[in-house]
Parts: structure tokens; sequence; C-alpha cells
């Protein structure tokens, strides 16, 4: 039996590389032996894709593109459809989940260094994954036709309204319509399903190709391909398979159970991963008395909330997300690990962590006036974490950092 | 050479259809015409909604205090003449309209899109003691006066926009088409 399963797999090798992809990118592929647990969300990410997409193709089957027909259609999925309710409350809490898990693995890099040369293109790439990612969960987020959904989506598009001279033409280009309507939402039903899928697909291909070709970072932020042994294989590496799909299983089946206590439990978290005005028909007359995208673009919502003037704010929020893409030019350390920089870094990052949480948070609220003041001071120290780092991880006191991981 | 730039030309012109194909539809833009609104039955004071281009067109009647208050707080305006053309010349005055009783307006915020809403004097606590009424939205907190004026230091960069309109007679006005258009039978959606 094992013979004649040999046999045919030197027959599908002579036609295709098989062996040869799975060993240059599993069995052979050399990761650091000192991963910790911020490693887990990279395999994470991909495991939450997978259910995205598997439950969004049943979801495309009793979903209805249509302004007339489109919040019933959610309802007949909640209701009729045999097992809908779980199709729908997977999709749901894995949009949320999506996001929990790449701000973590973000965090990552920003903890070890991961961005610095030789993984800058790695780190791009990934900072592609994760505006195709936005991009998907608001388009997403049209097509159940709340109230939430329709008044979000107004604002979104409005925003590039500001843009000086084309923008009112961009955004009736982008809507289709004078307002979002039937056209917008079949629109963005097509570019939710077919288009930014296909885009994900292919950045994260990308994603995992490059970081192959430079190989993992680690907890030091030590290359461990400049240590190698008799036969080349670096000292401090272990093979990926079966060493990290094993470790990375184990992270899934945490995952999963909080997972599904969520989708069992609690599937709208409280108005967190679904929010309460969207049990509510869109109304294109009435805008609800308040109204904030979900928790993972609030951040930079509230950035934009925070200026009052409408040109600057649109600006504001789009520099505080473009200026991830320049992160690995403006560190100017030698040192790549938390572990051996020095302490301006280590509090300009724990200041950054919390603006970015607390700006999250002002973004869900009612715009007061003491809020409104907190999103600016939070905002102004959201951007000095970036427009400072050229000077601060020049001045820092790092550490000497070891030849060999170490193991804590 | 040659090749690359033919070939990127042709790609170029290929790409035109798929780009249009995003422009609003000739659907789209049929149903931009004209509304008629009845503004017989509204009460001083009140403010009623219709539906134009999927946008919401309010029509507020003013009582006399209300257009009262348009005067003494010009400072506190950042368009307080009206300089901007967000309204047809015949409404450039204090009260933005034809008629200084009815306001007839775009209720969309110059912002970002959400609908404002009507706060009249006297039932809008929350507005501040010297609230003399107008519109307030909730999205990002811009202030506007009874005749759409924004207030200074809120993120609406511009007043509410009027739009074209003109009284077929007492009792009812048509919205998006005026006096320049009268006897034309399609005005199109460019207001």
């Amino acid at each position: 039996m094992s013979g004649a399963l040999a046999r045919f797999g030197r027959w599908v090798d002579d036609r295709f590389p098989l062996s040869q992809l799975w060993n240059e990118h599993v069995a052979q592929y050399y990761a650091p032996k000192n991963f910790n647990f911020w490693y887990y969300f990279g395999s994470l990410a991909l495991f939450v894709l997978v259910i995205q997409l598997i439950t969004g193709i049943w979801l495309a089957m009793s979903y209805k593109p249509d302004a007339g027909l489109a919040f019933g259609s959610i309802e007949l999925i909640m209701r009729d459809v045999e097992w809908g309710w779980l199709m729908r409350y997977l999709h749901s809490t894995g949009a949320s989940a999506f996001f929990i898990v790449v701000y973590l693995h973000m965090f990552r890099a920003f903890l070890y260094g991961s961005y610095k040369k030789p993984r800058e293109l790695l780190w791009i790439i990934g900072m592609l994954i994760y505006f195709a990612l936005m991009a998907e969960a608001f388009f997403g987020y049209l097509l159940p036709w709340g109230q939430m959904s329709y008044w979000g989506a107004q604002v979104i598009t409005s925003l590039f309204g500001a843009i000086p001279v084309i923008g009112e033409d961009l955004a009736l280009w982008i809507r289709g319509d004078y307002v979002v309507s039937d056209v917008t939402l079949n629109r963005f039903y097509s570019y939710h399903v077919i288009a930014v899928p296909l885009v994900l697909i292919g950045l994260v291909w990308a994603h995992i190709m490059a970081l192959h070709e430079v190989g993992s970072n680690n907890p030091d932020g030590i290359e461990i391909k400049y240590q190698k042994d008799a036969q080349g294989r670096p000292l401090d590496g272990i093979p990926f398979h079966p060493y990290y799909t094993v470790k990375d299983m184990v992270g899934m089946v945490v995952f999963l159970i909080l997972f599904a206590l969520v989708v069992f439990f609690a599937p709208e978290l409280g108005g967190w991963f679904l929010e309460h005005n969207n049990f509510e028909p869109a109304n294109p007359i009435k805008t609800p008395e308040h109204i904030a995208p979900l928790w993972y673009l609030t951040p930079y919502y509230a950035i934009l909330r925070a200026i009052p003037d409408k040109f600057l704010g649109v600006l504001a929020m789009g520099v505080s997300i473009f200026i991830f893409f320049l992160v690995p030019w403006l560190d100017r350390s030698p040192v790549k690990s938390i572990r051996y920089r020095g302490p301006l870094y280590r509090w300009a990052l724990a200041i950054f962590a919390i603006s970015f949480v607390v700006l999250g948070y002002l973004g869900t609220q009612s715009p007061t006036e003491v809020l409104t003041w907190l999103a600016r001071i939070f905002s102004i120290t959201y951007f000095a974490f970036f427009f400072l780092m050229p000077f601060y991880t020049r001045w820092d006191k790092d550490k000497p950092v070891p030849e060999r991981v170490t193991s804590k | 050479m040659a090749a690359t730039v033919v070939g990127g030309t042709g790609a170029a012109m290929a790409a035109v259809p798929f780009v249009i194909a995003l422009q609003p539809s000739e659907r789209a833009r049929a149903e931009g015409g004209p509304i008629e609104v009845e503004i017989d039955q509204i009460e001083p004071g009140q403010m009623i909604r219709a539906l134009w281009q999927g946008k919401p067109v309010w029509v507020v009647r003013r009582t006399p205090e209300g257009l009262k208050s348009l005067e003494g707080h010009d400072e506190a305006l950042r368009d307080p003449d009206s300089a901007e053309p967000n309204q047809p010349p015949y409404a450039t005055n204090l009260h933005r309209s034809i008629k200084p009783e009815y306001l007839i307006l775009i209720g969309i915020c110059t912002h970002l899109g959400c609908s404002p809403l009507f706060m009249p004097k006297g039932e809008s606590g929350e507005m501040g003691a010297g609230w003399q009424g107008g519109f307030f939205c909730p999205c990002h907190g811009s202030r506007f006066d009874l005749a759409g004026r924004v207030e200074k230091g809120v993120p609406a960069p511009s007043n509410l926009v009027v739009p074209r309109h003109r009284y077929l007679n007492e009792a009812r006005v048509l919205v998006g088409s005026d006096e320049a258009d009268a006897g034309e039978a399609d005005v199109g959606a460019g207001a």
C-alpha cells in the first residue's frame, strides 16, 4: 500500500513540484525555536480567513443584495434557513475576531521589530492586507441594510467628498447614486464577495512568500540564518512541521473555545460585534441619534471627529492609517526586539497602545466637549509615536544583543 | 518599447468602460427629477420631510419669532451672508428662501452626509440656554441656525444646501426645478 502511495507521489512530483513545495514551506522551513505567545496570531489570522470564506459562501446562498429585500433576507437566514443563524454569527463574530487577531499580530511586530530590515516588504504587504481587510469589513457592513449600515456607508463615502475639486464627483462615482442606494448595495455586494476576497488571498500568498524568503523574526530579534550547522541548517531553527504546526493547533483550540463562547452565548457582545441600531431597517430620511463604525475602525473615526475642519479631519484620518507604511524607515534603532531596547521606545510603545485603545473607545461615544478634547490629546500622542520615532529610537539607550536566541 | 506603449494605451482604453460603468445609471439619473411638495398643512414652527434624489428635503414654516432669531449672531456664523454658492441666487438673502416664512433645505449635513435633527427653540434643552432653534447633526456635532447657516467651530464647512425650487401655487412647491426650467419637461439631476 505504502509502495503504491510512494509511486503515486513520485508520479505527481514528476509533473508538479508537490514535495518540493511541502518541504520548502512546511517540513524544511526553519523557524526560530524561541517563538512565544505572540507568534500564534499569524496562523490564527489565516484560520479566521478560512472561516470567513466558508461561512461567506453559505451566507451568499440565501442573502439578497437588493435594498427592498436585503434586511428581510438576513432575518430569513436567522429564522428559516437551517443552521443559517450559525453561519451568520460565525461570520459576524469572525469579522471582529479577524481584527482582534490582526491587531495583536501587528502589535507583535512593534514589540519585536518585525518590520525592520530585511522585512520591510513583508510589513508593507501586511499593511496592504490590513487595508483590504478594512475595505472588506466596510463593504460587508452595508449588506444587512440596517440603519447603522446605511448611515455608516453614507459617512464613509462622503469622506471622499472632502477631497478638493474632484471629491464630490468621486463620491458620486463610488456610490453610483446621489446617496447610498440600491445601486450602492448591489456593487458593495460584488466587491465584498468577489473583488476584495481575491485581492486578500493574493496578498496573503505574497505575505507568506515574502516571509519564507527572509525567514521569521523572533522575540530576540536575532537573524538565525547567521549561525548555521554543518548541513547549513540554522542552529536556532526548528522545522515548521511538526514543531509549529502542532503548537499552532494548540493556539487554534484555545481560540476556538473563546470564539465559540461568543458565537453561542453573546453573538452581539452587548452591541460591540453587532450594533443595536442595525436591527432597524435602513431609513434614508432619518439619521440615528448616534452613529459610529464597529469597534475596529473607531480609533481613526475618533481622529476624524477630533478636528473641527472637514478637509483637515479627513486628511488626519488618512495620515493616521498611511503612516504605518513608513514605520520601517521611521525606526532608526539598530536593535529589533523590545528586550534589548532602551526605555524611550518602551514608553513610546506603551503610550501609543494606550492612545489607540482610548481613541477606539472615544470613537464609539457621542461627541461631547470633554470627550472631543480627550480625542484631541490622544490624537496628538498617536501621531507623536510616529513623527518622533526617528528621534527617540536614535537617542535610546539600547542594550547589547546576544549572538544566539535565548529561551525565556 | 513601441509595443509597450501601444499595448499600454490599449489596456488603458479597455479600462474606460469599466470605470464609467460605475457612474450613476440612466435610471438613477432619471429618478433625480423634480418632486412636488404640499406645504399648506404645515403649522408655524413645524417641519415636514420629503424625499428627492434619495435625499431628505425639509420644509420648515418659520414663526415671526424664528425669523427674528436670524439677526444679531453673524459673528458666530461661518458664512452669515451666504457668500458660498450653497443656494440658488433667489435664496441668497437673510432668510435663505423665496418666501421668508418657508425654508426649504436638503437635509444632509455638509460635513459627512448625515441628516441633522430639527431642534426647535424651547424643546431642545440639551442645546444650551441660548439656543434660538435650528439644526443639530448628531454624528459629529455640527450646529446650524434656522436658515441652515453653519456655526463657527464645528466640523461642517458650509451652510446647508438650498435646492432649486419654485412655487406652483400657494399650497404646492416644486423641488429640483426653478423658473429657469419652467416649461421644460425634464431638468435632469445636475442641480
